[in-house]
């Protein structure tokens, strides 16, 4: 056996003072960190599996267990950094491309952390959200850019086809596959009870779930996986997915091994077959090509359904949003490079795409300097991790924000990273079936609606602050920001002031 | 010298408001509105006056009447030559002053009567006011000095910095006469120097005098400039008059729904409303959503045979309407109404976000 070059990141510490060899441990862990050792009765630890998922931490009776990080190092060296030196070794091990899951872990800037928000003082009264109405209802969809009467005189209701949310949050495509059945169970009943919705990514639509359908999204993907006309008309609201923060610029892969007859059947392939999706759309190869995807999908659906076009934000992507807004699409929904994946290649997941924060304020912008503004609403997402960043997004001028990592991590997951494994200890990322039952949906719903729940009192109560009592007037509301700590070419693109100014 | 814009200042200010209108269209001396602003001395700080009077040149009801002020003899002729260029001017004053020790430091201040030049306008596609807006817009944005505060047909404001009693005097409006007059005292919270940020702020017929700062002023703005407008003031009035100049020259909505558009019932009332009346009122909320103000407000909107009163949603700045006759008085404060019609028939308080729209008599011409 030749040698294997990878210490473990990771230590499983037990205190052997607190250990009662119940070997819930062992039985928990899908990676088979924990085992017995019968000879000598004691519980050892194979840390080269550990993945720092807690399970174990957390379900240890007597609280005898933490995981550390090794201080196991090699020489110094600030070019030569650990994670490099490991890198090479597994793939000169192994030949093969790195993955990785969820997002972007590397220090890039966050700049939802370099903004400061606003507060009335004197001049105009701050409001109280406990004694005043404070509204977040939200419309996403295009609108009219005129107004119609009838011959009485009387407004005509020239509306298209709007989303109807109760406050400005959505949860993102995950499909059915890359996380688990009642991990979308947890996400349709939690869209229903709030008033939101939830996405389901692009593995189509659990037959389950078609009574969730007034708050569900369906996604259309390149793979095309699960697309009927009975997806299409069961759902709100209808998204292309262009690209993914977390990997733009390429497909899906979602192995054969996590392809049983469920997901099959709701992905109409065969079973234990690869479900690959393509880096690009074969019937999209330009803007005048997504347009007819767009108008297809409207005339499906009898123009009753908004059409979102969902992108990944890159360098270029103002002028591809003005190019959306212009194809038919209802909704423009970007994702950032810090959004999550069930699995990605590591060096596109860390090094491709930009942050959201500036895709957004440039795309706002642009739409607004041409005034097209109004014919899309701007849904964004890619590492929303609180309600400040909501309220951040919205000033910058999103109309709502998307969330996919922060509902997960409701669920229980503990940001391990190693979804691509399928060996999802809290039942979210996996298919295996003794997993997935250990994520219940009926928890896993009501602690979704406590977060959200906690997130809309935080939100009235900073817009109480800025004396603001309806999230329409802080849409774009950019002087209600200041940057701090950000160079003059950041806060021009974010189109705020700096602190103090 | 701080003035409003420059280097993206913004400054908030608190204020007193008053107007008289005469649904009859009788022509109301401009020294009553002298004396009801002047009653409310103290709601401002001798940093900005201002008033707005309608009917008031009757002779020259078909000519657009630009207000304008320069800074420089040099901005003066550059504006002209433009002016020149774009309309045919029919008459061209100073705008008569009584110079008094209260009011300093004036800029020229002009008066011209014009009308597009046909040709021109014919060659623009566009309808005449709005081939007046978008000149209006690009004097103020482009010619340095020059300054376009008034803009409407048979109609004007005056404007100053100083307290609105002595800029009344200044402007010798006790010699002018209308069927509706608005006007406006300032407290800026620092010092602005500069006379266009006074109110009321006009764009054609629609003149706004406003109390209070407004929380979604930069969502409104950034909205708005989409149409062509360009806060370059940076205050409240100059956007909420641009909004209601949008919404109803150009949208085409009446001056109820335009209030409905910017302080909109809350969903709680809606939800209460009939359901066609619901469905009405949720529309203009989905749509012009981006138009809603928040923040404390009252506004006096005036307009070529109309006035309206409208306070914010949650009525965070006050204001009163009183009734005598034919007469309509609105103000931050009863006082200024007492002090000129003791004998009312009825005076109340508008509900938050209720707006009072008052007009003309339909017989009336003017």
């Amino acid at each position: 056996m030749p040698i294997n070059f990878i210490h473990p990141e990771y230590e499983v510490i037990r205190d052997f003072n607190k250990c009662i060899k119940c070997r819930v441990c062992e039985r928990q862990c899908s990676n088979e960190v924990h085992k017995l050792d019968p000879d000598h009765n004691i519980m050892t630890a194979d840390d080269s599996k550990c993945v720092c998922c807690h399970r174990c931490v957390s379900v240890c009776p007597t609280k005898a267990l933490k995981i550390v990080k090794s201080d196991h190092t090699f020489k110094t060296n600030s070019n030569w950094m650990p994670e490099t030196i490991t890198e090479i070794y597994r793939q000169a091990e192994s030949g093969g491309v790195l993955l990785s899951s969820m997002g972007n872990p590397k220090p890039f800037p966050v700049y939802w952390d370099k903004i400061l928000i606003n507060a009335s003082q004197v001049t105009n009264p701050s409001i109280d959200p406990l004694r005043e109405p404070m509204e977040t209802k939200t419309f996403l969809g295009a609108k009219p850019n005129k107004i119609e009467r009838d011959k009485d005189g009387r407004l005509i209701n020239n509306l298209p086809p709007q989303l109807e949310l109760t406050l400005p949050i959505m949860f993102s495509a995950m499909s059915y596959g890359s996380i688990s059945y009642n991990a979308h169970e947890s996400l349709a009943r939690a869209a229903r009870e709030l008033g939101i919705y939830y996405n389901t990514g692009e593995g189509g639509l659990h037959e389950d779930f078609y009574q969730y359908g007034a708050n569900t999204i369906v996604q259309v993907a390149s793979g095309r996986f699960g697309v009927h006309k009975g997806y299409l008309d069961a759902a709100a609201a209808v998204e292309i997915k262009m690209g993914q923060g977390a990997k733009p610029g390429i497909g899906g892969h979602l192995p054969g091994t996590k392809i049983g007859s469920d997901i099959s059947k709701t992905r109409m392939i065969p079973e234990g077959t690869d479900a690959i999706s393509p880096a690009p759309h074969h019937d999209i190869y330009s803007i005048e090509d997504l347009r007819q995807l767009v108008y297809s999908l409207k005339e499906a659906t009898e123009y009753k359904k908004p059409v979102i076009v969902k992108i990944a934000a890159v360098h270029n992507v103002a002028a591809i949003a003005s190019g959306i807004a212009r194809s038919g699409a209802d909704i423009i929904s970007i994702d950032g490079f810090r959004g999550g994946t069930g699995a990605a290649p590591t060096r596109i997941r860390d090094n491709v795409g930009i942050p959201i924060e500036l895709a957004l304020a440039s795309v706002d912008e642009r739409l607004r300097a041409e005034g097209i503004r109004g014919n899309v609403s701007l849904v964004i997402g890619g590492s929303v991790r609180s309600s400040t960043d909501v309220v951040k997004a919205i000033a910058l001028g999103a109309d709502a924000v998307y969330i996919g990592t922060a509902a997960l991590i409701a669920l229980g997951c503990h940001l391990c990273r190693s979804c691509h494994t399928g060996l999802c200890n809290w039942g979210i990322a996996t298919q295996k079936a003794e997993l997935v039952k250990r994520l219940n949906p009926e928890v896993g719903y009501t602690r979704l609606v406590n977060l959200i729940t906690a997130w809309r009192h935080e939100i009235t109560e900073l817009m109480g602050c800025m004396g603001i009592n309806s999230i329409e007037a802080l849409k774009g509301n950019r002087l209600m920001l200041r940057g701090i700590g950000l160079n003059e070419k950041e806060l021009e693109i974010l189109g705020i002031k700096h602190a103090g100014e | 010298m701080f003035r409003e814009g420059e280097n993206e200042n913004r400054i908030p200010s608190g204020c007193a408001i008053s107007g008289i209108f005469s649904k009859k269209g009788e022509r109301i001396s401009g020294e009553s509105i002298i004396k009801s602003i002047s009653v409310m001395h103290d709601r401002s700080n001798g940093l900005g006056g201002g008033f707005a009077g309608y009917g008031i040149y009757p002779e020259y009801k078909d000519f657009y009447a630009l207000h304008i002020f320069y800074d420089t003899q040099a901005a003066k002729d550059e504006c002209e030559k433009y002016l020149e260029r774009c309309f045919e001017i029919v008459n061209l004053s100073k705008i008569p002053i009584k110079k008094t020790r209260k009011i300093t430091n004036e800029p020229l201040i002009w008066r011209y009567f014009v009308y597009p030049l046909p040709v021109r306008l014919a060659d623009s596609h566009l309808d005449e006011d709005e081939y007046v807006v978008r000149r209006v817009i690009k004097i103020n944005s482009e010619i340095k000095g020059a300054y376009v505060f008034s803009s409407g047909k048979n109609m004007g404001v005056f404007k100053a910095v100083g307290f609105p009693e002595d800029v009344g005097e200044f402007y010798r409006l006790a010699e002018y006469e209308g069927y509706s007059w608005t006007a406006h005292g300032r407290y800026p919270t620092n010092t602005p120097g500069w006379w266009g940020g006074a109110h009321p702020f006009a764009m054609l017929d629609y003149s706004i005098v406003h109390n209070g700062e407004i929380s979604s002023y930069d969502a409104n703005r950034r909205y708005i400039e989409m149409f062509g407008y360009k806060c370059t003031l940076l205050t409240d009035t100059e956007a909420i008059t641009y909004i209601f100049d949008y919404l109803v020259r150009r949208m085409g909505l009446t001056i109820e729904e335009a209030a409905s558009v910017v302080a909109a019932p809350f969903w709680s009332t809606i939800n209460k409303k009939e359901p066609q009346e619901a469905e009405r009122l949720k529309y203009l909320r989905n749509i012009f959503s981006s138009l809603l103000i928040t923040g404390p407000f009252s506004i006096l909107l005036g307009y070529t045979g109309g006035i309206m009163a409208l306070n914010d949603r949650l009525k965070l700045r006050s204001m009163v309407v009183g009734e005598r006759g034919d007469r309509v008085y609105m103000a931050s404060e009863e006082a200024a109404i007492r002090v000129i019609e003791p004998d009312l028939d009825r005076i109340y308080a508008p509900k938050g976000g209720q707006p009072v729209i008052v007009k003309l008599n339909d017989d009336v011409k003017i």
